[in-house]
């Protein structure tokens, strides 16, 4: 157990991705000067076996193209990714797909993830049948115990997407990611798009499958209140870099970035006794085409001083497995 | 009405898709019905042309030599519309000419759209070297005016049903090609061509079994638009003397061959050229009703 402790599932080192715009024939004739977009830069997490790790920040700031970049949906630009100790930055196609039977995604909107055009039979058969595990016949069987252990009955499999809620619909997104037995499974922005009342009966749902299936969480919000609740640990990200890393109970009760300060408190409390620090964001996020030098989040943070306008901070360990990228804070 | 409601709930096992409900969007639109049974009648004229015809269209007779419609004077109720300059009738000749057409129509459009498709997808899927190739190829040939393309074709390849078809083909599938590509440019940024890929999904079954059925309603529509199209070039090309050969029966050249004696006997252009205009304007309504049921963003 204490050796399982050690070797995480997924380790990402330094791991970018940059867009480059402007780039095509046109462009470069006409001599305009190429535009890199660094949605990622050099991230660096681990998670271990049976964790779940929580990623907030605002829209755009990278976390969908962080968690489709660790599963190879898109090529990274450099560092390495790590599962289950092998290195699958270069993996080659082929291999990447048997892979893809251990690493799974749940997507954010469950109108447009699910083929308009096919039944929910084929949508959560296909993976089965790709991968050639079941034959025809036990599909099927397959199916229906996978719609029934995400709640859906198996009358509906002959139906198709558009006649389903979209409560209902994120379960057949979760029926297909999970039908491969995945170990490793991110569930980007999964509760996003749905009523705040189904949502809850969606978190459970997810954290009641991790017990039963013992997977590892790589869990996507820019909700605080349900990155709270399902994660064991937060990393916060600000265009692209991740600004605050820890544990979730640390994160939420102490942050240390004024960016998580930040979000913290634009989550209303009911409790007036305990007022936290209020720290208020001012202005929009920066471009990240251009984002602003030094620490990008000099813009908009109200301690900002003049070092903060030329030197980027690194994300510096603060004991106790708290991790921030803030030249205001040092090390208890 | 209330059977209607009720027919649904009747089945719950096996719902309706998506071409399900357009085909019956269409089948509620009377004017476009109207439309395409127009069009199946001509299918079945050409199809039943040798038991329907009264008469064999290449026989001459001389005695008949344009011989007026039978409500005119001189005309007789077994030729109702008349005989040509050889004394052939009219009519079979029309019924049979029928067949020219629809021939070409189906194969060219058919042939053109399978090209289309899978070169469109390949385009709008793998982008990069293959999209460049495929794309500066069509707008090279979007570049030539379409009838003296066919008519440079026609003049090297020489007459002939076949010859007809390819020479059409070598443009039509520019026309499927490009409006699959922009289709699947769309098509391809939605996250259930992600979810296939992140299931390990090929490259194949996403643009064959993901995209394609999605993007199939537009394929269709702009298919059944363009076979108007090619009936059309067909009967100029036929009516310059480059097409089908005579004696064989096509519109186009039965219009060309009533042309010198017009004012004369109008009906030996007259018929067949009604023939092409009724056909190619029910195409032309179907295919809006087709287009109005299986996107109805578009109707108002």
């Amino acid at each position: 157990m204490s050796d399982m402790q050690h070797r995480p599932l997924l380790e990402v080192r330094d791991l970018e991705k940059v867009y480059h715009l402007n780039s095509g024939l046109l462009q470069r004739i006409a001599r305009q000067p190429a535009l890199n977009l660094r949605a990622v830069n050099k991230v660096s997490f681990s998670i271990q076996p049976g964790e779940t790790l929580g990623l907030i920040g605002e829209s755009g700031c990278g976390k969908s193209t962080l968690a489709r970049t660790v599963l190879r949906l898109h090529e990274p630009t450099s560092g390495s990714i790590t599962f289950e100790g092998s290195d699958i930055t270069k993996l080659p196609h082929r291999e990447m797909t048997a892979l893809r039977r251990s690493m799974q995604i749940i997507f954010q909107d469950p109108y447009a993830s699910l083929n308009p055009r096919k039944s929910v039979e084929e949508i959560v058969g296909l993976p089965l049948s790709l991968h050639g595990i079941a034959k025809r016949g036990e599909i099927r069987d397959r199916v229906v115990a996978m719609l029934e252990s995400v709640g859906l009955k198996s009358a509906h499999m002959g139906r198709f997407p558009h006649q389903f809620s979209g409560g209902q619909r994120q379960r057949i997104g979760i029926a297909r990611a999970l039908i491969l037995n995945p170990s490793f499974v991110v569930c980007d922005e999964p509760v996003s798009a749905l009523d705040v009342s189904i949502q809850a009966q969606i978190i459970t749902l997810l954290e009641s499958l991790k017990r039963e299936l013992g997977l590892t969480y790589l869990f996507i919000s820019h909700d605080i209140g349900v990155i709270g609740h399902v994660s064991d640990r937060i990393a916060v990200m600000y265009l692209g870099d991740i600004v605050e890393m820890g544990p979730s109970r640390e994160v939420l009760k102490a942050p240390k970035h004024p960016y998580t300060k930040a979000l913290l408190s634009a989550v209303p409390q009911i409790d007036a006794g305990a007022r936290r620090e209020r720290v208020k964001l001012t202005g929009d996020l920066p471009s990240p085409i251009a984002p602003p030098p030094g620490c990008k989040f000099h813009t908009r943070c109200p301690f900002a001083i003049e070092r903060c306008r030329h030197e980027v901070p690194a994300l510096r360990d603060l004991g106790g497995d708290m991790k921030a990228a803030c030249h205001l804070v040092s090390a208890s | 009405m209330s059977a209607a409601i009720q027919a649904p709930a009747a089945m719950p096992e096996r719902a309706e898709t998506p071409t399900w409900q357009s085909l019956r969007r269409f089948s509620g639109d009377g004017f476009s019905v109207a439309a395409a049974i127009v069009v199946l009648i001509f299918v079945l004229l050409a199809v039943l042309a040798p038991w329907i015809a009264p008469h064999d269209p290449y026989e001459t007779d001389l005695l008949r030599r344009l011989q007026p419609p039978a409500w005119m004077e001189g005309g007789e109720w077994s030729y109702i519309l008349g005989c040509d300059a050889l004394g052939r009738d009219i009519l079979s000749r029309i019924i049979y000419g029928s067949q020219v057409s629809i021939t070409i129509g189906l194969a060219v459009v058919l042939i053109s759209t399978a090209i289309g498709t899978v070169l469109g997808l390949a385009a709008g899927y793998m982008r990069g070297w293959v999209d460049i190739a495929i794309s500066r190829v069509v707008d090279i040939l979007l570049g030539f005016p379409y009838l003296i393309f066919a008519i440079a074709l026609m003049a090297m390849m020489g007459p002939g049903l076949q010859n007809i078809i390819l020479a059409l083909v070598y443009k039509e599938w520019v026309v499927p090609a490009r409006v699959v590509r922009g289709e699947v440019l769309a098509a391809r940024e939605m996250e259930y061509v992600e979810a296939a890929r992140a299931i390990g999904a090929p490259r194949l079954h996403i643009m064959f079994r993901e995209i394609l059925p999605n993007i199939l309603s537009p394929v269709i529509v702009v298919s059944t638009i363009r076979m108007a199209h090619v009936i059309i070039l067909e009967a100029s090309l036929s009516f310059l003397g480059i097409g089908v050969q005579p004696p064989t029966a096509s519109w186009g050249s039965m219009v060309a061959d009533g042309r010198s004696f017009v004012l004369d006997a109008w009906w030996v252009s007259t018929f067949p050229g009604i023939a092409i205009l009724v056909l190619v304007l029910s195409i032309n309504v179907a295919s809006q009703g087709l287009r109005d049921a299986f996107d109805p963003k578009f109707s108002d």
